[in-house]
Order: structure tokens, then C-alpha cells, then sequence
């Protein structure tokens, strides 16, 4: 058993609004992250899937509020620190960042290295000019970047490269997890190859340990990373293996979320894409039961009341239903055939 | 069928050319293209190939540099305002983002009442006006009566969206032109807003053409697809040829770079 870089325990956030109405974003979420491995988080939008990933980060701001559950990196637990200790101490250096449109963190008025200097100078006060630019070309060329982009403007290099320009800062000082949220949903399909194939290289060359990667694009993850968890509602409702959740999803919202797969290959055409109905449920008051209960095609009436715990079905595989495992497996079968017809 | 397929709107030798002297760029040259009737077609290009552009020029947004589009048969004449908004009683769109779709201080009643106005019912009975806008909203599984007095901001992404695909189901255009309406959405929904658009087609008939980055997209929803790159096209034909037998390198490129579930994904092109 390799070394568990990330661990996080049954961790509870929510968000107060201006009503001062309650709202568990992210509900009692547990996870595992060992060295040199990836997570991928998939789910609809509003699932929790980017605030699980702030709330990782320990850096909570109103109205992201704290409430209970452990977050350890590298055995040190960071659950519960103040944000300013957690903006020295963590962030960068254990835990990096990077938001869906990272690019726009760049200052127009500014060259790339000064960027990278301001980030460099941060944590090392006592740094020369001379000695930041050696490692920041360093750090591109491991990670296969043009070093000329360091001396220009962010308007002269084109969204892919800006993008891949902040990803490569946020791992300049070594984090030990990157949280990676959505980092090629807004470039084309080549620009997105680039960038999956740097944060790779970030991960082959040792300079990051671990990573969360969280998308929608359920073909993208299966490309990238070794185990997929589903979000739904704020709680885990599946868990496994990148290849076993792709193909053999046991919750009816992971197996409904498969089936809206777009990808350009042979038999697509003729392959209906499932779309769930309904919405999700609102968290203010989320149903006491499944949360899930009201839009599943295999809900029973004991769904709505009773809570529901995961079930482990062995090898790392959770899930989250009241319906064993083979049963599931039946009613998958049996729908599948009256689609067929 | 194909035989007896209606030409719809097709253009010639279509160019846009912005700039002008030592700077000159054009961003769509030369494009030829034939869409039938009630026939859903896929644009694809990489970003900068002119697909937007393009889009602009078939829906009468910016003039042509040269070359001339035509609508069921006829040439298309827009050059006063008052031809062009008979003509985009034809042709609609459903833009990328749905956030800026919409004018922020009309509530939801006003833009689908708007959409009314614009079919010629203006002057029909209120109860008349909320059955239709009921009737609309149900098509795209919105609850019309929960969004009554409510503004465009306060809806999701997915909402919003499908919110738009209602004003096109009250319009009824012979042309619909999608510019990427799913990009900003998630996978999930998706689905659900392209079911819509092709249930929207199988009952009125109406010709979707579809504006995409997406080739697995173009591959699912289209019976032909245009490829673009630089702003030519490069490769067209029917969906099963163009994205199965892709004959240019382009085309090749832009399906390889696209991740699968099936196929490795070969990192070492890029």
C-alpha cells in the first residue's frame, strides 16, 4: 500500500445565504488520495463538485462556512485552521488550485515571470531576480513550454498557452495535491490535450504527488484518471475505478450520467442518450431520504424516508443505494433490453 | 428521401474579409454549402476557424465581403431593416451563452410574450397568450407558472437555455442555427437540451444547423457535417462518412484530439 497523500474524513460544509438559510453543499464526504494517483470527480453542475474542492483547500470565506470532518495532507490535519495560517502554510506549497478560468489570473499589464516572481517571492522573501527566472525556466522546460513566454504579455499568447502558463506556476512550489477544477473546459480540443499532457508530466517528473481532478466530461476523466468518484447532491453516491465507473456504473444516477456520454465512434449514432429528468433536489431542505429518490427510474417506497448509507461492494467500490447490488444489476439488464425493443 | 430533399439555404462563394490594405484577414473564404430542409447540420472547426463568422453571415448580422446566400431558392435581399426582420421570422439562433442571451431587465414573461408578438399574436386574448407560453415552457420541461415574474438571472445555465430552445418552439423559424448551445452546460443536460432540439425538428420540420467545436456532437445529432478549418471548408458529407472515413488530415486530427471511452487516447500527437 503505497503512501496516502490526502486524506479527508466525512467532511461537512455549507453556505449561509443572505436568509440566513442553511445549505450543505457538501455533505459528510470522505476520500483517499495516494501518491502518484489521480481522483476524478464527476457530476451535474450544482453538485457540489467545485465547492468539495474549495472546501479541501481549508480556505473558507463567507458564505463558505466550516462545519465539521478532518482534511489530512501528509498526516498534518488542516481542518479548522485560520485562513490566514492556511494561506502561508498550505496553500501552494500542500495544496495548489486551479480554477476553471485560471487564466484570467494573469495581469495584462504584466510579463509571465513577473507573475511567477510574485508567487515565488511570497514564500521566499530573500530571492534574486536571476534566481527565479533559472527556476522558472527550469520548471517549463520539464514541463514542456516555450521558456520565451516567460518575457511576454499575457495578450500575446493564445488561451491554451495562458491557461498551461498558470498551471505550470501553481505547481512551481512542489504542492502535494493540485485540485484541478475544470482546467480545460473553456479551450478547444487540442489546447485541452496540451494541457492534460502537462499536468501528466507535472505528475511523471515528481512535481506534484497527487491529483483532483474535477470535470463534467466523463470521457476526459476516464482518459485521465485512476479512480472516479460521483458527486450528486453534495454526497458521494459512487466510487470506483476509472474503467469499472465508466462502464459498469452501479448507481442509477452514475449509470444515467454514463449514458449521456458524447463521444465521435462507431455505433454512437445509434445509441440513445439517456437524459435523467427533473433537477436536483435543493439543499436548503434536502429530502430525508435519497436524495436522488426523486428522479430514479428504480425508486421504491422506502427510498424517500429511509437515509441511505454506502455500500461497499468490495476492491474500493462504494456506492450509494438501498438496492443490492445484484438486484441493480437485474433491473439494469432488464432495461436495457426493453430499449433494445 | 434524398431525391425529393428541399434546398433550404445555401450560399455561394461566400467570403468574409476583415481589415483591409496590409491587414487583411479573412476569416471565411470562398464557402460553399447546401442545407435542406428539416435537415440538422454540423459546422466543425477548431476556434478561428470562421464558424462564428460564418454564423453572423447566414443570419444577416454582418454583410458579406462577396458571394451571395440563398434562401429556399430565392436570393436573400436584407438590405433594409424591416427585410431583415422578415427574414429572421425565418431564421433564429440560440447563442453560446446563455447568460447574455437574454436582455437583464425583461422578466421571463416579456421575452416569451415578445416571441408571441413577433408570430403575430399580439392581439390574441391574455388567456390565450399564458396557454401558449404554458404549452411552450412544458416543451423544455420548465414550470411556466414558477417562472412567471421572475428574471432570466435567476435561472441556471441549463434553465436558461432551455428556456431559449421555448422562445424558438413559439417563433417556429425554418432555420434554426445553434452556435455551441451546450458548451457552457454540463454533459447531463446536455442530453436533455439535444433531445429537445430534436424533438423540436421532428415536429416542425425546421432545419438545425449546428455550430460546434464538439465533433462527438456533430457525429450524434447531424445527417451532414461541414468541416472548417481556416475559414474553408475542408470536408463535407454525411455524418457516417466525414467523422467513420475522415479523408483530410484536419478532420483526422480533430477526432484524434477528441478524448474516448473505447480507444486509448494517444498523447504524443500534441
Amino acid at each position: 500500500m503505497s503512501k496516502v497523500i490526502l486524506e479527508v474524513k466525512e467532511l461537512t460544509t455549507k453556505y449561509i445565504t443572505r436568509f440566513k438559510e442553511d445549505v450543505y453543499a457538501v455533505d459528510h464526504v470522505s476520500l483517499k488520495v495516494e501518491e502518484g494517483k489521480s481522483l476524478g470527480i464527476a457530476g451535474e453542475s450544482g453538485c457540489g463538485k467545485s465547492t468539495l474542492a474549495l472546501s479541501l483547500m481549508g480556505y473558507y470565506f463567507a458564505p463558505l462556512h466550516y462545519m465539521s470532518g478532518e482534511i489530512i495532507i501528509s498526516g498534518r490535519n488542516i481542518s479548522g485552521m485560520n485562513p490566514d495560517d492556511v494561506r502561508k502554510s498550505v496553500l501552494g506549497t500542500e495544496i495548489a488550485y486551479i480554477p476553471q478560468a485560471a487564466m484570467n489570473a494573469l495581469n495584462p499589464t504584466q510579463k509571465i515571470i513577473h507573475f511567477i516572481e510574485d508567487v515565488i517571492k511570497a514564500h521566499e522573501l530573500y530571492i534574486t531576480k536571476k534566481d527565479i527566472y533559472d527556476r522558472a525556466r527550469k520548471l517549463f522546460e520539464t514541463l514542456g513550454l516555450p521558456a520565451e513566454v516567460l518575457q511576454k504579455y499575457p495578450v500575446e499568447l493564445s488561451g491554451g498557452m495562458k491557461q498551461r502558463t498558470v498551471i505550470a506556476t501553481s505547481v512551481l512550489l512542489l504542492p502535494k495535491v493540485l485540485i484541478a477544477d475544470e482546467p480545460s473546459s473553456a479551450l478547444d480540443v487540442t489546447s485541452q490535450k496540451m494541457v492534460i499532457k502537462m499536468l501528466r508530466r507535472a505528475m511523471e517528473n515528481g512535481l506534484i504527488d497527487s491529483m483532483i481532478f474535477i470535470t463534467h466530461e466523463l470521457p476526459l476523466l476516464k482518459n485521465v484518471t485512476d479512480d472516479i468518484m460521483v458527486m450528486y447532491a453534495g454526497q458521494i453516491v459512487e466510487k470506483g475505478t476509472a474503467e469499472e465507473t465508466v462502464f459498469d456504473p452501479l448507481h442509477p444516477y452514475a449509470k444515467g450520467l454514463m449514458g449521456s456520454i458524447i463521444v465521435p465512434e462507431k455505433g454512437l449514432r445509434n445509441a440513445k442518450l439517456t437524459s435523467i429528468p427533473g433537477v436536483p433536489p435543493n439543499l436548503k431542505n434536502p429530502p430525508p431520504g435519497c436524495r436522488f429518490a426523486e428522479r430514479c427510474k428504480f425508486v421504491r417506497p422506502e427510498c424517500t424516508t429511509n437515509s441511505v448509507g454506502l455500500r461497499d461492494v468490495g476492491g474500493g467500490r462504494t456506492y450509494r443505494c438501498i438496492i443490492p447490488e445484484k438486484e441493480l444489476r437485474e433491473s439494469y439488464a432488464r432495461e436495457m433490453e426493453k430499449n433494445a425493443r | 428521401m434524398p431525391d425529393e430533399k428541399k434546398l433550404c439555404l445555401s450560399g455561394q462563394g461566400l467570403t468574409k474579409v476583415f481589415g483591409r490594405g496590409g491587414q487583411k484577414t479573412v476569416a471565411v473564404d470562398h464557402v460553399d454549402f447546401n442545407f435542406y430542409e428539416s435537415e440538422v447540420v454540423s459546422i466543425v472547426g477548431e476556434s478561428g476557424s470562421g464558424k462564428t463568422t460564418l454564423a453572423k453571415m447566414l443570419l444577416g448580422l454582418i454583410n458579406s465581403t462577396e458571394g451571395d446566400v440563398y434562401f429556399q431558392g430565392k436570393k436573400r435581399d436584407i438590405r433594409s431593416q424591416k427585410k431583415k426582420q422578415e427574414y429572421w421570422k425565418n431564421i433564429q439562433a440560440i447563442f453560446q451563452d446563455p447568460y447574455s442571451s437574454y436582455n437583464i431587465f425583461n422578466k421571463i414573461d416579456a421575452v416569451l410574450l415578445d416571441c408571441i408578438r413577433m408570430r403575430g399574436g399580439g392581439k390574441l386574448p391574455q388567456a390565450k397568450k399564458v396557454e401558449l407560453m404554458t404549452q411552450a415552457c412544458s416543451f423544455v420541461n420548465l414550470k411556466f407558472d414558477e417562472l412567471t415574474n421572475k428574471y432570466p438571472f435567476e435561472l441556471s445555465g441549463g434553465q436558461m437555455q432551455r428556456l431559449m430552445i421555448a422562445r424558438i418552439f413559439l417563433l417556429k423559424p425554418k432555420i434554426l442555427l445553434a452556435d455551441e448551445p451546450t458548451s457552457m452546460i454540463d454533459a447531463c443536460s446536455r442530453a436533455t437540451i439535444l433531445d429537445m432540439l430534436m424533438h423540436l425538428r421532428n415536429e416542425t420540420g425546421m432545419t438545425i444547423i449546428f455550430i460546434t467545436h464538439d465533433i462527438g456532437l456533430a457525429y450524434y445529432v447531424s445527417d451532414s457535417v461541414y468541416i472548417m478549418e481556416h475559414g474553408k471548408i475542408v470536408e463535407s458529407g454525411s455524418a457516417d462518412s466525414v467523422i467513420l472515413y475522415p479523408s483530410q488530415a484536419y478532420t483526422r486530427r480533430l477526432i484524434n484530439d477528441v478524448p474516448k471511452i473505447h480507444e486509448a487516447w494517444d498523447l504524443s500527437t500534441v
